[in-house]
């Protein structure tokens, strides 16, 4: 019998949550499989049921202290369903978009300057005592200092916008329960023209990284695939609102300008025995080729435009890079990132210039419904909310279908090329190695703790078995 | 009198893991002269400039394990080889406002002693809110009386 061994990452450091990458090897260090592995599950879609449901916007927040704000404004749209608000105020839609915004901004500049920044100016090599946010602070503390305090304009817009950092109730079934006050306003404008000149140099960087290391990027995690997200009926990219769009690998639709509240019609979830998060893919297309990439990546490939400017030049020359096919490359991520960092900037700077922010009117109220649809794009990808009410206002179903769970299988794929790539037949797995497979799954900021609907911290380990089962060597650092 | 941050920090809907949040919204209702009172569900990177504005910190979080009600230390910066956002140590929220905001803060971790952990409750157990009154009291005398010079 052919030994194998398997080796295990665990955990994966600088990714959000619990999870743990497994890569079996025959005795020639050969990849025969490669897994990113969901290691947690606790169940909230069955502990909300029984709830009431103007108290969901709220409660969702306690699935993840990473994206609380995407899971808010998720789930109160949903509930505008409920409560029959076919349209909301100017002031409350724009209130939402302004929280969206800060939320987007706040998370994609920790996850570039803070996990992996390292690995793009240091190396995928580098020593892993330099390799890390502490070496960009002794080496480009400019651009630490950048990292800190883009995200600290962008929580404190969270907080403004949603009432509070903890349990924000900012969304409300409906509309909202606050405007933007003229204090709030210009304290956030004083501030407006800095952020987007760190919105430009981060998006520089993260160009440059791309153009000069074009070599590595095309290839590394490299591979084709369909790409969904919401796009406004214009096709401009919309994080907010809009319908949903999937495009095939060649750039071709396979769906497009679909209502939301229809996408049980479009798609369907998968199990597989060894992974608590699910396996999402396009029903048309079936459980073997219908899956499909959400994100910064994926928006840049299905957005036909994007309506400010800087961004859209941005967006120009990223189609550029692939002359408008959609782009494969799991390292374009970062680039993508920074074009929508950007474009949050220049929306939050058009709507703090916006008088509609400090309107009176918040609230729209309609017939009740039992069934509410939300979908939003949160900073990992598409984030869809839906759930059934009873008469007596308590929720009976719960399903979430979280944007690391759509990335699913591309986070498997990710890890299985890596693997074959860069250990396959090395006669000694390096750290190095192993770092590779870890910088794969970072482009796709997963956020494993929203996957599983698990709380908490969520690290990621690389394991190593021979044939029999047997651990012989152990790699992970807890973040 | 010393300025005075205290961020209370933790994942209120999850039982105890709220001590932090709870002692903060009680001292925050003090409206004690100088202080500022932060609430978060963890601490993060941008906390470091909250704290180069402060003379004092202090992180007030559950604790697992160990002494109740509460145990209370003076800290150091110290660099850990990364930084998530799940899991940002104190000691790596003053390193970064030491390196990047040139802070002199004197900082203090506040580990109230936490029993129930595993539910999905906003409420505390009935131990942990004993606890919980004992640091709030603690605190509330200490930072009116401004001496964070004794050995705790």
């Amino acid at each position: 019998m052919a030994k194998t061994k398997v080796i295990e990452i665990e955990p994966v450091s600088r990714v959000e949550g619990h999870g743990k990458v497994s890569i079996h090897l025959d005795e020639h260090n050969n990849v025969q499989e490669a897994r990113l592995h969901i290691v947690e599950f606790r169940g909230f879609e069955r502990f909300i049921r029984g709830r009431p449901f103007w108290e969901v916007p709220v409660i969702v927040q306690r699935l993840c202290g990473i994206c609380p704000v995407s899971h808010q404004l998720a789930a109160a749209k949903a509930m505008d369903v409920i409560v029959g608000a076919k349209k909301l105020t100017p002031t409350a839609e724009k209130i939402r978009r302004l929280m969206n915004y800060g939320q987007i901004m706040q998370s994609h500049v920790l996850h570039f300057f803070h996990l992996c920044s390292p690995d793009l100016l240091f190396g995928f090599d580098a020593d892993p005592e330099i390799r890390n946010v502490f070496g960009i602070i002794k080496k480009m503390p400019e651009l630490a200092v950048q990292g800190v305090m883009m995200r600290k304009y962008g929580q404190e817009i969270i907080r403004a916008t949603s009432g509070k950092k903890i349990h924000g109730t900012g969304a409300v079934p409906g509309g909202v329960n606050k405007n933007l006050s003229l204090e709030e306003r210009d304290s956030f404008l004083k501030d407006i023209d800095q952020m987007k000149k760190w919105a430009l140099g981060a998006l520089t960087l993260a160009k440059n990284y791309t153009l000069e290391h074009m070599e590595t990027v095309k290839e590394f995690a490299a591979f084709n695939s369909s790409h969904m997200s919401l796009v406004r009926e214009d096709g401009s990219l919309d994080l907010y609102h809009g319908n949903l769009r999937a495009i095939d690998a060649g750039g071709n639709i396979i769906f497009d300008q679909v209502d939301y509240k229809k996408f049980n019609d479009y798609i369907m979830e998968e199990v597989r025995s060894w992974s608590y998060n699910k396996f999402p893919f396009i029903k048309s297309r079936g459980h073997i080729d219908g899956w499909y990439r959400v994100g910064p990546l994926s928006r840049m490939n299905t957005a036909g435009f994007i309506d400010t400017p800087e961004a859209q030049k941005a967006l120009e020359e990223f189609k550029g890079l692939t002359r408008g096919k959609p782009n494969h490359m799991s390292l374009a991520y970062h680039w993508a990132r920074m074009i929508e960092v950007l474009h949050c900037v220049e929306k939050i700077e058009e709507l703090l210039n916006d008088p509609d922010l400090q309107g009176k009117d918040l609230l729209v109220k309609g017939d009740r419904t039992e069934e509410g649809i939300g979908v939003i794009e949160a900073p990992r990808g598409t984030l869809f909310h839906h759930y059934r009410v009873n008469k007596d206002d308590q929720v009976t179903y719960c399903n979430l279908i979280v944007s690391s769970t759509s990335n699913n299988e591309a986070m498997n794929r990710a890890v299985t090329k890596v693997a074959h790539d860069h250990i396959s037949g090395k006669p000694k797995i390096t750290e190095a190695m192993l770092n590779h497979v870890e910088v794969a799954v970072r482009a796709y900021d997963p956020c494993l703790s929203c996957a599983t609907h698990a709380l908490g911290q969520m690290p990621l380990v690389i394991e190593m078995y021979d044939v029999h089962g047997s651990l012989l060597e152990r790699k992970g650092k807890c973040v | 009198m010393p300025k005075v941050l205290l961020i209370g920090y933790g994942n209120p809907g999850r039982l105890d893991d709220g001590l932090g949040p709870a002692l903060a919204a009680r001292i925050e209702a003090l409206s004690l002269k100088g202080m500022t009172v932060e609430a978060d569900y963890q601490l993060a990177a941008e906390n470091a400039f909250d704290v180069s504005r402060h003379d004092i910190v202090i992180f007030a979080d559950a604790a697992v394990r160990g002494k109740a009600p509460f145990f209370f230390k003076e800290i150091h910066p110290r660099s850990p080889l990364s930084l998530g956002s799940h899991s940002v140590s104190p000691e790596a929220v003053i390193y970064l406002a030491e390196r990047l905001f040139h802070s002199r803060a004197r900082a203090y971790v506040l580990g109230i002693r936490g029993y129930e952990f595993n539910g999905y409750n906003e409420s505390l157990s009935e131990r942990a809110e004993k606890n919980l009154e004992e640091a709030f009291h603690f605190v509330a005398k200490l930072v009116k009386s401004g001496n964070f010079n004794s050995t705790y």
